[in-house]
C-alpha cells in the first residue's frame, strides 16, 4: 500500500511473520480480507482500528488461536496451514510466540511463580532449578519479584498483566503478541504495563501490538497499521499515520480516538 | 396407649448393626471410585469434537440417570447371570450398580466443571506451547476439579444412601443387618432409628471432610 514509507524492506525470507492474501471468515462474516503483512525481526508493529475491525482476529491467526481459510501464513520459518491443519508445527510455533491477553488469563490455581515456570518445565523440559532461576529473573525484570509466592487474584490488575508478560517471556519467545494489554486496567495501572513493553521493545523484541494507547504507539512503534473492516487501509511510521493520514477512514478514526 | 422409646434396646443393637457398615462403605466407595473414572471418561466424551462419541456418552448418561438404581441392581444381579451363564456375587452387583449409576451423574458433573473454565485459560496455556493434553492436565482439570467438589460430595451422599436398597439382593449392609436383628428382637422403632443415625454419621463425616478439602482448595481461587 504505502511501500515507499515502510522502514523495513520486507520479503518473506527476512520476515518472522508473513501473511499473504490471508482470508478469514466467521461463518458468513468475512473478517480478514486479503491481508498482506510482513513483520521483520526486531520490529514493533502496532495495529489500530475500530472495534470489530479484525485486529484481535489478525494476531490470533499468527499463533493459530484462530484458523484462517485462504492465503498463506508463515511464522518463524514454519508454515501455518489453513483450517487448522498444521498439526505438530502449530505447537512448535506457539512455543516460539508469546501472547499477552486483554484479560491476563493467568492460571488462578497456581502461584505467580508457578504460572511463569509451567511452560518452561513442561514444554522446554527445564529442570525446576533452571525454571525457578528464569522465573525469578523475569519477575524481577517486570518489578514483582516480591509477589512470587502469591496467587494471581491477590495482585492488582497491573501486577497481573506484568506476570502474564513474564510468563510469556519465560519461553524465550522470538515474537510477542499483545491484544489490548492495557484495556482491562484501571487508568493508574496502564503506565506500569506500558513501561515493561517499552523496555521490551528497546531490547529488540519483535512485537505485534493491538492497542488504543496512541501515545505508546507513536513513541514505540516502528510501523502502525490501521485496519478497517478486515482490510489494511493505511500503514507507515507512526508520525506519518498519525500526523498525516492519507486515507479518509484513518482520518475519521484518528480524529475520534485522539479527541479522548 | 403409652409409647415408649426403648433406649436400651436401641443401644444394644449397635454392635450388630456395625457389622453392616464395612459392606455399606465398601459398596459405596468402591462403586463411587469406579463411577468417578466412568464419569471422567464419559464426561469428556460428552464434549468431544467427534459426534458419535458425544452421542455414545449422552446415551449412557440418559439411560442410567433415567432408570432407578434399584432396577439397575436387580437387572445386574438377576438379569445379567442369564446372559453370562453364571451367578454374580451380590456385593459385586451392588458395586457395579453404584458405579454405573453414579458414573452417569458424575459424567454430567465433569462436563459442567470442565465447561465452566473460561476459554482464556485454554488459550493462554496453548499459546505457551503446551499440548492439548498438557493444557487439560495442568491448567483445565485442576481448576475444574475444584469446582466439582461440592457436586461430587452431593453425589457421594446420594450413592451412600442408595446402597440401602441393596438389602433386597441380600448384601449384608446396614439396612439388611437391621432387618436381621429386628427379626429376633422385634424392636423395629429403635433399630431403624439407629440405622438412620448410622447413615447420618457416615454422610455427615463425608460432608465435613469435603468442606475441609474445599476450604483448603480455596486459596488459589
Ligand atoms: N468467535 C467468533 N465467532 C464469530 N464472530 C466473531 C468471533 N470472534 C470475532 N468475531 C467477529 O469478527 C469481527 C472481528 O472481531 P475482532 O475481535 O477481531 O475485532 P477487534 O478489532 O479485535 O475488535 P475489538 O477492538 O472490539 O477487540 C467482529 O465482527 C466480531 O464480532
Ligand atoms: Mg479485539
Amino acid at each position: 500500500m504505502n511501500d515507499e514509507h515502510s522502514q523495513t524492506p520486507s520479503s518473506p525470507e527476512h520476515s518472522i511473520v508473513s501473511l499473504e492474501k490471508l482470508n478469514k471468515h466467521f461463518g458468513s462474516l468475512h473478517v480478514l480480507k486479503d491481508i498482506d503483512l510482513d513483520v521483520t525481526p526486531g520490529e514493533v508493529l502496532v495495529i489500530i482500528g475500530a472495534s470489530g475491525s479484525g485486529k484481535s482476529t489478525l494476531i490470533r491467526c499468527v499463533n493459530g488461536l484462530e484458523e484462517y481459510q485462504k492465503g498463506r501464513l508463515h511464522v518463524d520459518g514454519k508454515e501455518l496451514l489453513p483450517y487448522g491443519k498444521s498439526g505438530q508445527s502449530l505447537q512448535a510455533i506457539r512455543t516460539e510466540v508469546g501472547m499477552v491477553f486483554q484479560q491476563f488469563n493467568l492460571f488462578p490455581h497456581l502461584t505467580v511463580k508457578a504460572n511463569v515456570t509451567l511452560a518452561p518445565l513442561k514444554v522446554r523440559g527445564m529442570t525446576s532449578q533452571e525454571a525457578d532461576t528464569t522465573a525469578e529473573r523475569l519477575l524481577e525484570r517486570v518489578g514483582i519479584a516480591d509477589q512470587a509466592d502469591k496467587y494471581p487474584t491477590q495482585l492488582s490488575g497491573g501486577q497481573q498483566q506484568r506476570v502474564a508478560i513474564a510468563r510469556a517471556l519465560a519461553m524465550d519467545p522470538r515474537l510477542m503478541l499483545f491484544d489490548e494489554p492495557t484495556s482491562a486496567l484501571d487508568p493508574e495501572m496502564i503506565g506500569e504495563v506500558l513501561d515493561v513493553m517499552r523496555e521490551l521493545a528497546r531490547e529488540g523484541m519483535t512485537m505485534m501490538v493491538v492497542t488504543h494507547e496512541m501515545g505508546f504507539a507513536r513513541e514505540v512503534a516502528d510501523r502502525v497499521i490501521y485496519i478497517h473492516q478486515g482490510e489494511i487501509v493505511e500503514q507507515g511510521p507512526p508520525h506519518e499515520v498519525f500526523d498525516n493520514p492519507r486515507n479518509e477512514r484513518t482520518q475519521n478514526f484518528l480524529s475520534r480516538v485522539l479527541q479522548h | 396407649m403409652e409409647f415408649v422409646f426403648d433406649w436400651q434396646a436401641a443401644f444394644a443393637s449397635i454392635p450388630h448393626l456395625l457389622t453392616g457398615i464395612p459392606w455399606t462403605l465398601l459398596i459405596s466407595f468402591g462403586g463411587l471410585a469406579i463411577g468417578f473414572i466412568i464419569g471422567i471418561i464419559f464426561g469428556l466424551l460428552r464434549i468431544s469434537p467427534i459426534s458419535w462419541l458425544r452421542w455414545l456418552a449422552t446415551t449412557y448418561i440418559e439411560v442410567f440417570r433415567g432408570t432407578p438404581v434399584l432396577v439397575q441392581v436387580l437387572f445386574i444381579f438377576y438379569g445379567l447371570p442369564q446372559l453370562l451363564g453364571g451367578p454374580i456375587n451380590a456385593v459385586v452387583a451392588g458395586i457395579a450398580a453404584i458405579a454405573v449409576n453414579s458414573g452417569a451423574y458424575i459424567s454430567e458433573i465433569v462436563r459442567g466443571g470442565v465447561q465452566s473454565i473460561e476459554r482464556g485459560q485454554r488459550e493462554a496455556s496453548l499459546s505457551l506451547g503446551l499440548s492439548r493434553t498438557q493444557s487439560f492436565r495442568y491448567v483445565i482439570w485442576p481448576q475444574a476439579f475444584r469446582r466439582m467438589i461440592p457436586a461430587l460430595g452431593n453425589q457421594g451422599i446420594i450413592s451412600i444412601k442408595d446402597t440401602s436398597l441393596f438389602s433386597v439382593i441380600g448384601v449384608g449392609e446396614l439396612v439388611r443387618q437391621g432387618q436381621v436383628y429386628i427379626a429376633t428382637t422385634f424392636n423395629a422403632l429403635e433399630v431403624y432409628f439407629m440405622v438412620a443415625i448410622l447413615y447420618l454419621v457416615i454422610t455427615l463425616s463425608l460432608s465435613l471432610a469435603l468442606r475441609m478439602l474445599e476450604r483448603k482448595g480455596l486459596v488459589g481461587q
